[in-house]
């Protein structure tokens, strides 16, 4: 944690653009004047949100620099369609960069396994100067123009599968199954995605024996540590709360629900 | 204007305290502001040995407030005397949150804490929703009420006892006076509400547990009625709490018969939140040109 950066403030909305898909928003914040790694969070609530909604939300960051702070998100409910209505010159709270971040290890092999918007967060890490030993898969249900996909695919070797029956869904598995086991000894994944996704990653990391970290998208209330709803089940049987042991574990010290 | 209070044997910088179980042990807020600017810091419940807690799903949001039934988790007190209270900044006023199952373990945490000298004051909570023995039980029944503040008293020392009363009653007054009887030095008020979310869809609670507690802003005109019924009821202090999140919130309690106030949810819209409210409180407090809390307080005209 580097005290030194500026940990709650309000920036300005530059943008907030729907993405080819309207249910997919691309929101830059002026700059925070923090770096930040990938993986890291970031807790936001807009400054004229009143008190109908009480949590702020939390989101990857996709990308900082001193352009601004770039977030990319899907609109779920409540909150994400609100957000989405952000225009130019508004101001949002924001409190980061927050919680873990996922390691790489430079000796080896990186797989990044990102599913569905979970492929924000790699964005920032496709930018990083040395991408020999990153490479990614990503599994998508809208087309691959609405993500920020090629962007990665231009700087690190990426494959994308797109899922629309479940069949799609079952060949995705096998082949994250293979990759996973191709991985076993020779490197890691890192994945990002939907929660039925980080199950299957965690299950072939414990069956093949490779080494993985995920991230996991927990209910946050406060993201700061404090109101111990977003915790998740250590395997020694503790609950830790994600937004600081976390969001990115490794596969081996938790549980994910079965 | 001096901003601050006196809260029986308990001075306070100023009237803002923050609620337990919504500011951690005060050290998840350290880079958010200086923790002795504070009127207090209400820790974590603490119980004699660890808990868990509660599966998950732990919280829901809900319009204007958020359900949560965390069930407790916490370090025990032994982990949380050697790990977590020697880190807190001296110049920070600590209020210790006991959670226990019986009177007996109530009276030993209070016996525990009577000789810590960063410990400024204790409250007991009888009134938590969320765990199925102790808790609420004790907090809905005089009778049980009375046996759990006779035993703290009895082991608490110097330290002042406060206790904190559930919404979850017919008649606050009655359990009220009977924690006063069996020797509170101050009640809080109030502790969440019973509540439910649930999903048509999914045909499922959104907590694990079910039920929760409701707090956050919805619960504020509920608050606002229950310390205004015991600041009648009673003559001890009285700190208000539930749904507050402007200076204006702050002072309405104070109107109605409160000595000072806590902040709970409110933490997590913001986690400067707190810091700012303590300048907020005093900067409206000037423009009605109120000079002391005294002269304020319980002046409601009805
Ligand atoms: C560390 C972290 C990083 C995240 N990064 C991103 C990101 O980069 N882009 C992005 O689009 N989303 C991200 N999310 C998820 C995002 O926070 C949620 O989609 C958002 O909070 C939902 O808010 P809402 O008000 O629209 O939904 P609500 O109205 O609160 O709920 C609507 C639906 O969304 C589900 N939901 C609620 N909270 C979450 C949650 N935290 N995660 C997943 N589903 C949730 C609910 O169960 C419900 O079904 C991240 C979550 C975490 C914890
Ligand atoms: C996540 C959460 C955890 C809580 N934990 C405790 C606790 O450990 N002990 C306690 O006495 N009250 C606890 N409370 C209750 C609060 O201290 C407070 O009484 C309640 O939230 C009402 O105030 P508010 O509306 O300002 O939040 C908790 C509340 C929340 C939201
Ligand atoms: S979000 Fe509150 S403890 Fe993690």
């Amino acid at each position: 944690m580097i005290d030194s950066q500026t940990p709650c403030r309000d920036l300005e909305v530059l943008s907030c653009r729907p993405g080819s898909d309207p249910s997919l928003i691309d929101l830059v914040l002026s700059a925070p004047g923090w770096t930040c790694k990938p993986g890291q969070f970031v807790m936001i609530r807009p400054a004229h949100w009143g008190v109908e909604l009480v949590w702020p939300r939390p989101f990857s960051v996709c990308d900082v620099s001193d352009k601004g702070l770039r977030i990319i998100f899907q609109t779920v409910g409540r909150g994400t369609r609100k957000l989405a209505e952000l225009e130019p010159g508004q101001k949002v709270t924001v409190w980061g960069p927050l919680g873990r971040w996922f390691r790489i290890d430079e000796a080896r092999p990186n797989l990044i396994l990102a599913g569905g918007v979970g492929i924000a967060p790699f964005v920032m890490l496709a930018r990083r100067e040395r991408t020999d030993n990153l490479s990614m898969l990503f599994g998508h249900r809208l087309d691959l123009e609405h993500y920020p996909y090629d962007e990665i695919a231009a700087r690190i070797k990426s494959e994308a599968m797109q899922q629309k029956t479940p069949a799609d869904i079952a060949q995705f598995e096998t082949v994250l199954s293979e990759r996973i086991k191709a991985l076993a000894g020779v490197g890691q994944v890192l994945a990002c995605g939907p929660e039925p996704m980080l199950k299957v990653v965690r299950k072939y990391c414990l069956l093949h024996g490779t080494d993985g970290q995920v991230s996991l998208e927990n209910r946050m209330g406060c993201g700061v540590g404090a109101c111990l709803g977003c915790v998740c089940k250590t395997t020694a049987g503790d609950y830790v709360q994600s937004c600081v042991h976390g969001p990115v574990f490794d596969v081996r010290d938790i549980e994910l629900g079965v | 204007m001096d901003q601050k209070i006196q809260l029986g044997p308990l001075t306070l910088k100023n009237p803002v305290i923050t609620a337990s179980g919504t500011f951690g042990y005060g050290l998840e807020f350290m880079r958010y502001g200086d923790l002795s600017a504070i009127g207090a810091i209400c820790l974590k419940g603490i119980s004699l040995a660890p808990r868990a807690g509660n599966p998950m799903p732990r919280i829901a949001e809900t319009p204007c407030g958020m359900l949560n039934a965390i069930g407790l988790q916490n370090v025990g007190v032994e982990k949380f005397l050697k790990e977590k209270l020697p880190y807190i900044p001296a110049g920070a006023t600590l209020i210790a949150n006991l959670y226990a199952q019986t009177p007996e373990d109530f009276g030993e945490l209070a016996g525990i804490f009577s000789t810590e000298d960063k410990i400024a004051a204790l409250e007991v909570n009888i009134s938590c929703p969320n765990v199925r023995e102790g808790g609420v039980q004790f907090g809905q029944d005089p009778h049980m009420a009375a046996a759990v503040v006779g035993a703290v008293k009895k082991r608490s020392g110097t330290k002042p006892v406060i206790v904190k009363l559930s919404p979850n009653v017919t008649d606050v007054r009655v359990i009220a006076k009977a924690a006063v009887d069996a020797g509170a030095d101050m009640l809080s008020l109030i502790n969440t509400l019973s509540g439910m979310s649930v999903d048509i869809r999914t045909r499922r609670s959104r907590l694990a547990n079910v039920v929760g507690g409701l707090s956050g802003p919805a619960i504020k005109p509920v608050a606002l009625r229950m310390v205004h019924q015991v600041a009648q009821a009673v003559n001890v202090p009285i700190i208000g709490m539930g749904g507050i999140t402007s200076a204006e919130d702050v002072l309405e309690f104070i109107l109605v018969g409160a000595h000072a106030v806590q902040i709970g949810t409110y933490n997590f819209m913001r986690p400067d939140n707190a810091f700012r409210l303590v300048e907020e409180v005093r900067v409206l407090a000037e423009s009605l040109g109120i000079e002391s809390w005294d002269d304020y307080r319980g002046t409601l005209q009805v």
